[in-house]
């Protein structure tokens, strides 16, 4: 939120075409969190693959809210998790909740997860996407009024814990170039 | 702007968090207590998303068929051997069956026999999974005034596959025979006997409810059946096969895992039209 002014001193307004760059930067978090989840959409044929969308969902909201919460607000969040809902048929509110859930998990955590390193990050990841795909499971079956098999909350935990290296890193280095609103 | 202090924004700030908290709470309410509001907001977002789809769907494309073209050359002659020995095997099935469709139309003459209407279909292309975790469904791409009706029936070149259960401006959405709302009355081919399949969220459906006295064979073939006038009778729907805990599960006939092209008949049946919102619990 408060950034602090590395420059500090009397700067002319900055231009129209300025001021659009560092909108496109502030909002890449969003938009490659929306892109990929209507990627995991797509017919790949791979097996297990409905387990991607949360998968993808949580990895995104995590990554962004530890390293740019500024760039990811619960208000932003929130309409992510009902697109979650809606694209993974999940009962509305489910992911929404959830996704808010994690964002305030991370940013609760910001300090402690930015000093421990990026193992330390994926560690607590793990916690937290476990946690989350077992509240999705629960709130489903409290919404649905019927037991459900716990194997596919066991499973979507597995992959979102498995594929968030591999979002992490192209994600570490938009963070650094593309993503970074000073660099306009 | 209305300019707030520095502590009033922070403290907004913080509070933005809680009540979205609260109001995701509110939807799962809302979502409880209009069913459709859900069902409307889903087929107005695959309406919405079907083009950008369809445009992905094509390089993905490209590159599955890449993939399956070296797949092909590198057993071609095993698979050439293969197909040889099938061919064989399916002319002799050819000219059995050809010798009975005959006798079965004789019969039928002799019978009087009322013919089944002729159904008609559609072809439609699926462009997305549209399940999730907990449920097992495919979204069709069709153009406007396609003319697909809830409740007709999804058959691939195999067999059955499901029930339109929402139909959009250009979308279609399948629930799948494996979803866990799914439930389809069908004939077991050789007693003849009927039974319920019932959807597990799993790759094999399982069978329940056949009467007493009758026990459904491994490998005995499956069938929708007419009763309830739901779907058109002796559609294949698979084979049995028994779970190693002894449950009795139909391995389906059709490709779940690999629908890229989907057939929707409309038999101009309206026994059972699919429920407004696959509700879970109801049977």
């Amino acid at each position: 939120m408060a950034h602090i002014d590395r420059r500090p001193g009397i700067r002319p307004r900055a231009s129209m075409g300025r001021r659009l760059d560092m909108a496109a930067r502030a909002s890449f978090p969003a938009c490659i969190t929306v892109v990929l989840m209507l990627l995991t959409q797509m017919p790949l044929q791979l097996p297990g693959q409905a387990a991607l969308l949360p998968a993808v969902a949580l990895g995104c909201v995590w990554f962004w809210s530890v390293y740019r919460p500024g760039a990811l607000p619960p208000l932003v969040v929130f309409p992510i998790g009902l697109a979650m809902d809606l694209m993974g048929y999940l009962p509305l509110g489910v992911g929404a909740f959830t996704l808010l859930a994690v964002h305030g998990i991370a940013t609760a955590m910001r300090r402690s997860l930015s000093r421990g390193g990026f193992t330390w990050v994926w560690i607590v990841f793990a916690g937290a996407a476990t946690a989350a795909s077992l509240t999705i499971w629960l709130l489903v079956m409290l919404l649905s009024f019927r037991l459900l098999p716990p194997y596919p909350a066991i499973f979507t935990a597995i992959v979102t814990i498995a594929i968030f290296p591999l979002l992490a890193v192209p994600f570490a280095a938009a963070h650094r170039t593309i993503a970074d609103p000073e660099r306009a | 702007m209305i300019r707030l202090s520095i502590q009033a924004r922070q403290a907004l700030i913080r509070l933005t968090l809680p009540v979205l908290i609260v109001a995701s709470f509110g939807f799962m309410l809302l979502g409880k207590a209009d069913a459709l509001l859900a069902e409307r907001a889903r087929t107005a977002l695959a309406d919405g998303l079907a083009p950008i789809y369809v445009v992905l769907l094509g390089p993905l494309g490209r590159i599955h068929a890449g993939v399956a073209e070296t797949a092909a050359l590198w057993d071609m002659r095993d698979e050439n051997a293969r197909l040889r020995a099938e061919n064989e095997k399916l002319r002799r099935w050819q000219s059995i069956a050809l010798a009975l469709d005959s006798e079965n139309q004789r019969l039928k003459a002799s019978l009087r026999w009322i013919p089944d209407p002729d159904a008609s279909f559609v072809t439609a292309r699926v462009v997305a999974d549209a399940g999730g975790v907990y449920a097992k469904a495919v979204l069709l791409s069709a153009g406007p005034n396609n003319g697909i009706r809830k409740g007709e029936i999804a058959v691939d070149e195999r067999g059955l596959i499901g029930r339109v259960t929402e139909v959009g401006n250009r979308t279609a959405r399948v629930l799948l025979i494996t979803d866990l709302n799914s439930r389809i009355p069908v004939t077991l081919e050789t007693s003849r006997a009927h039974a319920i399949l019932v959807g597990t969220n799993g790759l094999r459906p399982r069978l329940q409810y056949w009467p007493e006295g009758v026990v459904p064979q491994e490998g005995e073939r499956i069938v929708t059946s007419a009763e309830a006038n739901a779907f058109p009778a002796n559609l294949p729907v698979g084979t049995v096969h028994y779970s190693s805990s002894g449950a009795a599960e139909v391995e389906p006939a059709a490709m779940l895992q690999k629908l890229e092209v989907v057939r929707i008949f409309d038999y101009g049946l309206t026994g059972v039209t699919a429920p407004d919102h696959p509700t879970p619990g109801r049977h």
